[in-house]
């Protein structure tokens, strides 16, 4: 029998999701690609695969999953998720070896919208376009160019050796802070006046139950542009905040579409995309100018980090009870220390 | 070179920089988008990633960590002045079927602009058109060159989802669309032609900057060709310009 993940159940929302479909924004393709990219460059580093490989994109809808054919090697990082194995507590953070029989279960936890599972092994299914990412509003990539659903087969080719037992993975980067979200301003904040941009800054803004993987809405004032609701469409980037004729600002996310007439007040930048995707819809978010050498700065940051080796501790069986304790972990997942992000 | 002026460098984030030629929809912006983008494609700058033609700029993705803005911003200035001018160097003429079936507001539209639905005929299928930009959806394809009696305001609601294929006009343009979408443009015929296939080894017909004219066929003709189309086949001719 061959390897393969296959789906037990899935919610809403649970997607294929690889580095994106890039060079066909000309033609209208949106790459796609992971809301957190930095979760699942992590995940996949953590089994050994490219930073960008094929991973599952999990939503607050949650994944059940069992292996067939073979032991796969697994790590799953993002939010923090409630992920068990069989009733078996694990951390958020964690590679682990899933033995056939096995029922792995990942649902919403405490914090985070997203997390990734990567697999020690290529997920083997036909790309489109060169790619494996989903973008369900054009059917494109991942199975059949929809969500996950219960029955999915994942078949799952060059597996990777299992290295032991479960593993907390230790990935301070990933605790956000709750510092203001970053932003350039540009490319049409000439459309706002100075007392807008001011208040865009000033302003907690609430995310919206609107919110998906095409674009997070934010509820708040209105800032309706002082120099006119359309602009001649031109080009769109993942953490475009575009604010719409009625004045309500939006940002932009990995699905949205590649070209818009509204104006872009300012643009997130790459390193604080992923910790806007983290915060769940009611979150309260404040947006910060930065510059551009700020930016790069934080992308550099990032960069290095993916470089270096991930830590993993092996889990031990608390004795009293079904959770997997590692002693390093808690302080690892949850602590606001190491943060990339800051200025 | 066109004078439509100097560029204008815009920061999308820090990984994309938009080239503005003009804020309006000129033809003349378009080239100087059209030139730059086969000025940039051609030299392979190291740090580019990709390349995004719209209405009237460019959209550079890049690398930060390969090249900074100032480098791109000088390197662009560079080619820019060097560019050449482009013009459309081939022709697609598609099949389009106006009859009232497909083109279910033919009749509003011609109310609206107080002429007969065979004159909205006759003007959009005389008009040459330019490819101005792919957006929204992977293949809808933005046309420049809509005569001016054929200028109609949006919709005032959104209507439900109109068919892959169908032809549509509004905001002063025309527009070939993919996939059915709920749409503010008017309806005005359909074409068997799929713009989008992955069912083709040419995945998408028509480059940005390529000229497009419709060719009117009626319902019988419409349904022979969608059964080629849906094989795979182009049915959609293009010839190359002098």
């Amino acid at each position: 029998m061959s390897a393969a993940l296959k789906t037990v159940s899935a919610g809403p929302g649970v997607t294929l999701q690889d580095a994106g479909r890039h060079g066909y924004l000309r033609y209208g393709v949106t790459a796609a690609g992971p809301m957190d990219r930095l979760a699942m460059a992590t995940a996949n580093r953590a089994v050994g695969a490219a930073p960008g490989a094929t991973a599952i994109e999990v939503s607050l809808g949650g994944i059940e999953l069992v292996a067939e054919g073979a032991t796969l090697p697994l790590a799953i990082v993002g939010g923090a998720f409630d992920v068990s194995i069989d009733g078996h507590k694990l951390p958020p953070a964690v590679r682990l070896a899933l033995t056939p029989g096995a029922r792995l279960r990942i649902r919403a936890g405490a914090d985070g919208a997203w997390c990734y599972v990567a697999v020690g092994g290529r997920i083997d299914v036909p790309p489109v376009l060169g790619s494996n990412a989903t973008h369900t509003r054009s059917s494109l990539g991942g199975i059949d160019g929809r969500a996950l659903a219960t029955g999915d087969v994942l078949p799952v080719v060059d597996i990777g050796p299992c290295e032991g037992g479960a593993a907390g993975l230790t990935a301070p980067w990933l605790a956000r802070s709750d510092d203001p979200i970053r932003m350039i301003l540009g490319p049409q904040d000439d459309y706002f006046s100075r007392e807008q941009i001011e208040r865009f800054c000033r302003e907690r803004w609430t995310i919206s139950h609107r919110s998906d993987r095409m674009a997070y809405f934010l509820e708040g004032p209105q800032i309706a542009p002082a120099n006119g609701l359309n602009i001649v469409s031109d080009g769109i980037v993942m953490g475009a905040i575009q604010v719409l004729g009625d004045g309500r600002p939006m940002v932009l996310m990995a699905d949205r579409q590649v070209t818009g007439g509204y104006p872009k007040i300012a643009t997130v930048i790459g390193p604080d995309q992923g910790r806007l995707a983290q915060m769940r819809p009611g979150s309260s978010v404040r947006f910060a100018t930065t510059a551009i050498e700020q930016a790069v700065a934080a992308r550099r940051a990032e960069r290095a980090i993916l470089d270096a080796a991930i830590e993993a501790v092996p889990l031990v069986r608390h004795p009293s009870d079904d959770v997997l304790l590692e002693s390093n972990l808690i302080s690892g997942v949850t602590a606001g220390s190491g943060n990339v992000d800051a200025d | 070179m066109a004078s439509v002026g100097e560029p204008i460098f815009l920061d999308a984030g820090e990984a994309a920089l938009v080239v503005e030629f003009g804020r309006t929809v000129d033809p003349a912006a378009h080239n100087r988008v059209l030139s730059l983008d086969a000025a940039m494609a051609a030299c392979e700058l190291p740090g580019v990633v990709e390349l995004v033609p719209t209405i009237r700029s460019l959209m550079i993705h890049y690398d930060p960590l390969v090249i900074d803005r100032t480098a791109l911003v000088d390197a662009v200035r560079n080619i820019e002045t060097a560019a050449a001018d482009t013009r459309p160097v081939r022709r697609w003429t598609i099949p389009c079927c106006y009859d009232p079936t497909f083109g279910e507001d033919i009749t509003q539209v011609a109310d609206q602009l107080g002429m007969t639905p065979e004159r909205v005929v006759a003007l959009h299928s005389g008009a040459t058109y330019r490819a101005y930009m792919y957006g929204f959806l992977p293949g809808f394809c933005y046309l420049g060159g809509l005569p001016k009696e054929l200028t109609v305001s949006r919709r005032v609601t959104i209507r439900p989802p109109h068919p892959s294929g169908t032809i549509m006009i509004g905001a002063g343009m025309g527009l070939i669309t993919t996939f059915a979408m709920p749409t503010g443009w008017w309806l005005i015929g359909r074409t068997p032609e799929r713009m989008f296939s992955l069912a083709r080894e040419q995945t998408f017909l028509a480059a940005v900057g390529d000229e497009i004219k419709f060719e009117p066929i009626d319902l019988e003709a419409f349904h022979a060709l969608d059964r080629r189309a849906e094989r795979g086949e182009v049915v959609a001719t293009v010839t190359a310009l002098p």
